[in-house]
């Protein structure tokens, strides 16, 4: 795509036109009875937890002793046995020489916490990325079967894509669920993962296909008539050219697999979108945490798209 | 050396049987050069690629050395390595320098070290009269020299025979010596080649045998001057008359 030089008019076009949008939706939301929330929302990346410490048995405080934000409380019980705990220091609760009786609080500890957004932000990753690798090898092997003259490796491929490209996403995953994964007694991610890893297979398979496919036939007639082997000449020969070829198509369809991971929540994987679900039950903020979590999916597959781009810019270098 | 008896290749499409390659003989013997030529579509390059298995004939026995390549203990990679292949397009790997096109299959195939085969490889671009382009990758060389390297690659190998595809039919006119001579220097080493070309000048100075093929059969076998001066058949005329 080539930008023209005097190209001011139309990035101001383009700049109005985007503040138009956000004006007229802003209006529409200020138009219905919404009351925007937003400070309910970073808690759940990152909160300070506090946990109350309690003294285990009837005594008293023989002594504090402070170093920085932390003291420590040392206690004797009634049967002379001498113990400490550790809290914080701004929020103590006792002094010297108090008599204590089981239960009572002493004082808190505070930690810092990753809240459910992380938690579902980390899991949508790591779902992302395993399914992905299995789906790699699955796509260049059923994608090999499909150029194969072998009629049952052919018919095999064949039967898979057309049974996976021809169902939806969401009806697999119910269906490794409920029902593979009750037949084989498996859990809800290995579930998620195998479903995620068979959909993106079967496309990759595809794509692996027609970048086979691409070479031109003489590349393979040149190595075989050196003596080379089929897997020989595919390996040294086919796939590296086809492999350069179909980069682009293949990197959009792993990052489609990171936005379709997020159906693995409807089987209780708990992704960053059944993280934002959870967390509108408890807050209800609808609004605001739909787009945080549309915002987050929106960094990752925009990472991934640069990092894509730096790699065909470093692989075109021996063109 | 090569011993091909009554090779037949049959294409079938759309209801049609075509007889591409129909009954073809031919026997060479070492060091020998044999040119075959004939109209487009006269089957002369679906026989040479029958002559390394490339396609797969249908009928008759082609014999390498006395090995049958649809013989049942046959390892077609070996007997694939034995026969060098030049294509009309060349065909050269563009993802790997013109030194790593040289060295690949003498190192997957001959199971030769790197250095051995790097030795091999230069010694060869040097033979072609291109030594200085070995870290070039392909795209960046001219088509004359492109087909160079690729004869250099076929010889890599160290093979007993030599297959041509219409070397130099892809080429702009002047280029084809460069290559042309590459091939003649290589018959007078005796190496034993069939060519399949429209270059008569070619086929008339170097060829010991012309073959003359019409509708996937052999129409005439000559020596040069026989050829062509005093062809028999009709159509070995007719196509004469055409091209000279």
């Amino acid at each position: 795509m080539k930008i023209s030089e005097d190209s001011i008019f139309w990035k101001l076009l383009l700049a109005a036109i985007l503040i138009g949008v956000a004006a007229g939706t802003y209006g529409s939301v200020m138009k219905i009875d919404y009351v925007w929330r937003w400070n309910r929302i970073p808690q759940y990346f990152i909160y300070q937890a506090e946990e109350p410490q309690k003294i285990e048995f009837d005594g008293t405080v023989t002594g504090l002793s402070q170093s920085g934000d932390m003291t420590i409380v040392q206690l004797l019980s009634e049967s002379n046995e001498a113990s400490s705990i550790e809290v914080a220091t701004v929020d103590l609760k006792v002094s010297k020489g108090d008599e204590l009786f089981e239960g009572d609080t002493i004082g808190y500890l505070y930690t810092i916490n990753l809240g459910p957004l992380m938690h579902g932000l980390w899991t949508t990753i790591w779902i992302s990325a395993v399914a992905s690798a299995f789906a790699l090898f699955i796509g260049l092997f059923t994608g090999l079967a499909r150029v194969s003259n072998n009629y049952t490796i052919n018919g095999l491929a064949s039967v898979y894509i057309e049974c996976i490209r021809g169902t939806p996403l969401l009806v697999q995953i119910f269906i490794a669920y409920f029902f593979l994964g009750t037949v084989f007694d498996l859990s809800r991610n290995v579930c998620g993962i195998g479903a995620l890893a068979l959909f993106a297979g079967a496309y990759t398979a595809e794509i692996v296909r027609s970048g086979i496919q691409a070479i031109h036939k003489g590349q393979m007639e040149a190595a075989r008539s050196l003596g080379l082997s089929l897997p020989q000449a595919m390996i040294d020969i086919i796939l590296p050219q086809a492999l350069k070829r179909i980069l682009p198509p293949l990197s959009g369809q792993y990052i489609s697999l990171v936005k379709d991971s997020s159906l693995v929540s409807v089987i209780a994987i708990t992704d960053l979108t059944k993280s934002g679900r959870e967390i509108i039950t408890s807050t209800f903020a609808t609004f605001e945490v739909w787009l945080v979590v549309a915002a987050m999916y929106l960094i990752i597959t925009s990472v991934l798209s640069q990092l894509v781009y730096y790699m065909e810019r470093r692989l075109s270098i021996s063109d | 050396m090569i011993k091909a008896n009554n090779v037949t290749k049959i294409f079938t499409g759309r209801g049609e049987v075509i007889r591409a390659v129909d009954g073809v003989s031919l026997d060479v013997e070492k060091g020998e050069v044999v040119v075959v030529i004939g109209p487009s579509g006269s089957g002369k390059s679906t026989f040479i690629r029958c002559l390394n298995m490339l396609e797969s004939y249908d009928e008759g026995t082609v014999l390498i050395d006395g090995v049958d390549l649809k013989g049942f203990k046959t390892n077609l990679n070996k007997m694939r390595a034995e026969v060098g292949m030049v294509f009309q397009h060349f065909n050269l790997f563009p993802h790997k320098t013109v030194l790593e096109n040289l060295t690949l299959a003498q190192q997957r195939v001959r199971k030769r070290n790197a250095s051995e085969s790097i030795e091999k490889g230069r010694q060869l671009l040097k033979k072609v009269g291109i030594p200085e382009k070995a870290d070039e990758y392909p795209s960046r060389l001219s088509g004359g020299q492109q087909q160079r390297v690729a004869i250099a690659r076929a010889l890599a190998m160290d093979p007993k025979i030599m297959l041509f595809d219409e070397p130099t039919s892809a080429l702009d006119p002047e280029m084809v010596g460069e290559v042309l001579d590459v091939m003649k220097q290589l018959a007078k080493e005796g190496m034993t080649m069939i060519v399949v070309t429209h270059e008569m000048g070619f086929a008339r100075e170097v060829a010991d045998r012309v073959i003359f093929m019409d509708e996937g059969k052999v129409v005439e076998v000559g020596t040069p001057e026989h050829f062509f001066t005093n062809p028999q058949e009709e159509r070995a005329q007719l196509f004469l008359k055409q091209v000279l």
